[in-house]
């Protein structure tokens, strides 16, 4: 078996840092370098702030406030043709500087371009949102609600979408054990047989490369097999593999192997 | 004049077979093993392989029924997440004994790949299973071959006996 490491916070720290290692950045253009998209964030900023705005692999990116998205949306929905939301979530910075990043990922079919809204929210707090605009969002919402924890205000329906409701913990949160925590390992005891139960039936097996061939409660060796329970001594003669008891079945006509014929012929 | 022939010097004279009230009962349960259909993922498919026309399990009087009250056994077939998991325990309760449990594929054996939060780490966390199938997603001839190995267990246990009820616990 492998040797255990406490995997406490093996998520929050990063498994490796290089200090001469700078991570490589797709290079970004100016947004004057686009017409397109020149002319929709001169549009854009002529009614809100705009931070910061870039083009990166021919996608326009632009950071607002996070008080302006409804307007911002709604803006370029009528206005500007971006008429569909492709896809909404946020981004984990917790770390760094405690801090959320939420992005909308906008098309517009008819320009042919995707432009990136994005802005920085708090821990804690809630976004507005844009489910009445994009139904698209609707369920966007939810899922980054179940995931992270981030509230939309204004949302019809602002419960889990994809884990269960009596769940604990937001699974996509970077201090989230990939093979979580506490009350994920019991989760199923405890709510179909109750938390008395967890003594019975034990905790999960989660190393994968335990392989234990004296185990015969759970798996049998191949070839070898013993009734369950049985004390394996590493000795087992091997054992034939028959469909059926030796003496035959009742009224059943017996299928022996040596008696069956192979057929090599492709064009059978 | 009757075309087939009759051993006359056999049982007595008598055209018939003897037998005991186990093997008889026995014989009908092995040849009739109903499964509740229970494709959770891809190992669906290859459940579904086995029951259509190339691998025909209905030969071996295995039936797919949607319905746990008319079902002998489950297929449990595929990853079973969490939130699944109160649902497959309320379905196996459901099924009337005498109910066996055959867990296909590796995620149901153990969880498999999923080594996640979400999945649960082999279904006999849940409830308890006669048979493990090996494989990613195991082939139909390995199902059969459970199948037959189902049936070998079912003729090898005392049907008269009251059977004891399976409970993890």
């Amino acid at each position: 078996m492998r040797a255990y490491k406490p995997k406490d916070d093996v998520q929050a720290k990063s498994y490796y840092t290089d200090r001469y290692y700078v991570s490589p950045q797709v290079p970004k253009q100016t947004p004057e370098s686009d017409e397109v998209f020149n002319a929709d964030l001169e549009a854009i900023k002529s009614k809100f702030d705009v931070s910061d705005a870039y083009i990166q692999v021919e996608q326009l990116v632009i950071f607002i406030n996070a008080s302006d998205i409804y307007g911002v949306l709604e803006f370029m929905r009528d206005e500007l043709e971006y008429t569909q939301l492709s896809e909404m979530s946020a981004i984990d910075w917790l770390a760094k500087d405690n801090t959320f990043e939420i992005f909308y990922q906008m098309l517009s079919m008819n320009k042919r371009k995707r432009i990136r809204v994005k802005y920085f929210i708090d821990n804690g707090q809630a976004v507005d949102s844009v489910e009445k605009l994009f139904r698209s969002a609707d369920w966007s919402e939810r899922e980054m609600f179940d995931m992270f924890g981030i509230e939309a205000n204004g949302h019809p329906f602002m419960k889990r979408i994809l884990m269960p409701y009596d769940w604990h913990g937001y699974p996509l949160l970077k201090t989230y054990p990939l093979e979580g925590d506490e009350f994920a390992a019991w989760y199923e005891v405890d709510k179909i047989f109750g938390k008395e139960a967890r003594d019975v039936i034990g905790p999960e097996l989660r190393d994968t490369a335990k392989v234990d061939r004296y185990d015969s409660e759970r798996f049998a060796r191949l070839g070898h097999e013993v009734p369950k329970g049985t004390k394996i001594t590493g000795n087992e003669p091997k054992s034939d593999q028959n469909y059926q008891e030796d003496g035959g079945v009742f009224l059943i006509k017996k299928f022996d192997k040596k008696d069956s014929v192979v057929i090599d012929d492709p064009q059978r | 004049m009757a075309q087939h022939k009759v051993n006359y010097t056999q049982n007595g004279g008598l055209p018939v077979a003897l037998t005991s009230i186990d093997k008889i009962v026995n014989w009908g349960r092995s040849n009739s093993i109903w499964a509740l259909t229970y494709g959770l993922a891809c190992c669906g498919i290859e459940m579904m392989a086995s029951g259509a026309s190339r691998y025909d399990f209905d030969r071996f009087g295995t039936i797919f029924r949607a319905s746990p009250r008319q079902a002998d056994v489950m297929i449990v077939a595929g990853t079973l997440t969490k939130k699944h998991a109160e649902f497959i325990k309320r379905l196996y309760d459901q099924m009337t004994e005498p109910r066996w449990v055959i867990s296909m594929g590796s995620c149901a054996n153990t969880g498999g790949m999923f080594n996640t939060y979400a999945t649960v780490q082999g279904v006999d966390r849940i409830i308890p299973v006669d048979l493990y199938l090996p494989g990613c997603a195991p082939r139909p001839e390995t199902l059969q071959y459970g199948v037959m190995l189902l049936q070998k267990k079912i003729r090898a246990n005392e049907a008269s006996r009251a059977q004891k009820a399976k409970r993890l616990m």
